[in-house]
């Protein structure tokens, strides 16, 4: 049923094919709200104490891999971020940044948290709704893939694609920003289906997961999450982490969209049509 | 939290100085209540969802002598500085006395040597502050439900209030003294104990002393520290800011379990 719309030059025409599911969308964006969201109010709450231990527990002078904080340096204040021995100097940015034009140690800016100004009690009604409805439509999404068939179509690679010579070659193409044309097009290449495994069965679960473990409520019933992460203080490092890597990924992913043909892409996650183009006359 | 408090009491004294201006702010603020009651919906699911996974009366997982951490922050107050509490604390609490009232049969009064004859529970736990940060230490004291057994529940009690010997924010009203409200579910939750020493030794000024509350599957907030009085309620709207609690009247969740 794919609508075709004839082009010239005569031999190659465009074709509009159903890319995403409406479930695919609207989860789509409704995680776009979400996370971000998550982020911002998450930040928020890491700022309240903004240092990262390893274990059951952790606090002020207990061992901390990252620091992040303000002190004085030859007379100046300075910020900075001390991962292990080693100390970044992050002045403006982390640590000590400018509120209202004043420098206000805080270990992220006020344009990197929600509420802007310090409200711990707020980032955490924030962050604990979003959380909900994250989750809600997570479990949606995962209702929908399996009966649809999405995970199964689109995500699962074949073996002809887990082949090493086979990534590597697209690993190649994609450094030297060549993306699948044609009937090539009409599905994810290996490096998107993996890319999208690892997020959404792996990052996205685990965020859940080490946050949850952060919830005393919730250690009392499954205490099991404390010895799969470690602890407390191992499973807040971890959602931190997991965080800076979710982050890293939409980064990634933003590049993507805008390399590989910018409203095509976002057109397809909107109203569902991706443009394709294919060689031969018209029909 | 201490920026924190500044902020609140810059509020707080804006507001009593000025009524009218805390009038005309509060059209002002409306729009931003709404979306805090929104918010706020999800602290319902949250406790639902936690209490409904929690049927079987779960414990707090309890760690061994290895697992104490080396330092135990002291947060909050770190003494109280009220006239009545040095001469207590002068006395080594010997005139001290928990007082328990309101809706039981039979109000109580126990001083620390009457708490240290009763039976005792000690348990190592981790203490999870809202900030984030965590610590291990070992508890002793009495179970609530033991005290509240011998004061006998009256029919219409739903919370027990914990009021504090402690003033942790400066206000014109009072409004800045301590305390907190847990439910009958928590009080008589086997791990909530009352407990006077910690690591092996009597509790702490810094930490709470002569006494303070132990509510293991909850944030640090609601171990309330230097306890005086505790007082069974049917509801906990009348008293000072109506959340049942210091932190909760400064827009904290009430049921601290994540």
């Amino acid at each position: 049923m794919d609508k075709q719309t004839p082009q010239s030059p005569p031999l190659r025409r465009t074709v509009l094919i159903r890319r995403h599911s409406v479930a695919t969308r609207l989860t789509h964006w409704l995680n776009v709200l979400c996370l971000s969201i998550l982020l911002l109010s998450g930040l928020q709450i890491f700022n309240a104490y903004p240092q990262l231990h390893w274990g059951q527990y952790g606090a002020d002078d207990d061992p901390a891999f990252i620091t992040i904080g303000a002190g004085e340096r030859y007379g100046e204040p300075h910020g900075f971020l001390k991962v292990g021995g080693v100390s970044l100097p992050t002045t403006g940015v982390l640590g000590l940044s400018k509120m209202e034009g004043e420098w206000t140690p805080r270990a992220f800016p006020a344009w990197l948290t929600l509420p802007s100004y310090q409200d711990l009690a707020a980032g955490r009604r924030w962050h604990f709704f979003f959380g909900w409805i994250f989750v809600i439509n997570g479990l949606v999404y995962f209702g929908c893939s399996l009966l649809s068939g999405h995970f199964r179509r689109d995500l699962a690679p074949n073996r002809h694609e887990l082949a090493p010579r086979h990534v590597w070659r697209e690993i190649i193409e994609h450094v030297r920003l060549r993306f699948p044309e044609g009937e090539q097009a009409r599905h994810y290449n290996v490096l998107q289906k993996l890319t999208y495994i690892v997020v959404i069965a792996g990052l996205l679960p685990l965020m859940v997961l080490t946050g949850l473990t952060m919830s005393p409520g919730v250690d009392a019933v499954f205490p099991i999450l404390l010895d799969i992460f470690g602890g407390r203080q191992s499973a807040r490092t971890l959602h931190f982490i997991s965080a800076s890597l979710l982050v890293l990924f939409v980064i990634v992913h933003l590049a993507m969209v805008v390399l590989s043909g910018t409203w095509n892409n976002i057109r397809s996650m909107i109203t569902g049509r991706y443009a394709i183009r294919q060689e031969g006359p018209d029909a | 939290m201490s920026d924190l408090l500044t902020r609140r009491r810059l509020l707080i004294g804006g507001a009593l100085g000025a009524g009218a201006l805390a009038l005309g702010g509060y059209g002002a603020l409306k729009p931003k209540v709404d979306t805090d009651a929104v918010l706020r919906s999800a602290e319902t699911l949250t406790m639902g969802a936690q209490r409904m996974m929690m049927w079987h009366r779960s414990l707090a997982r309890e760690f061994s002598e290895a697992d104490i951490s080396p330092t135990f922050r002291v947060n909050g107050t770190q003494a109280p500085d009220s006239e009545e509490y040095a001469a207590l604390r002068e006395s080594g609490f010997a005139d001290w006395r928990l007082k328990i009232g309101g809706l039981v049969n039979r109000p109580l009064e126990l001083s620390l040597a009457d708490l240290r004859t009763l039976p005792s529970r000690t348990q190592i736990t981790r203490h999870d502050c809202v900030e984030g940060w965590s610590a291990i230490g070992k508890w002793t004291g009495v179970p609530l439900s033991l005290i509240l057994q011998r004061a006998g529940l009256k029919p219409n009690a739903r919370f027990a209030v914990f009021h504090c010997a402690d003033e942790l924010e400066k206000t014109l009203d009072g409004s800045g003294r301590y305390y907190e409200t847990i439910d009958l579910i928590d009080a008589f939750h086997p791990q909530t104990i009352l407990a006077y020493a910690m690591n092996g030794e009597d509790l702490t000024v810094g930490h709470g002393a002569p006494l303070r509350l132990r509510v293991e599957r909850q944030l640090g907030y609601k171990h309330a520290k230097y306890v005086m009085r505790i007082e069974i309620v049917d509801s906990f709207g009348g008293l000072w800011g109506g959340n049942g609690g210091f932190w909760e009247d400064r827009g904290y969740q009430w049921y601290a379990g994540i």
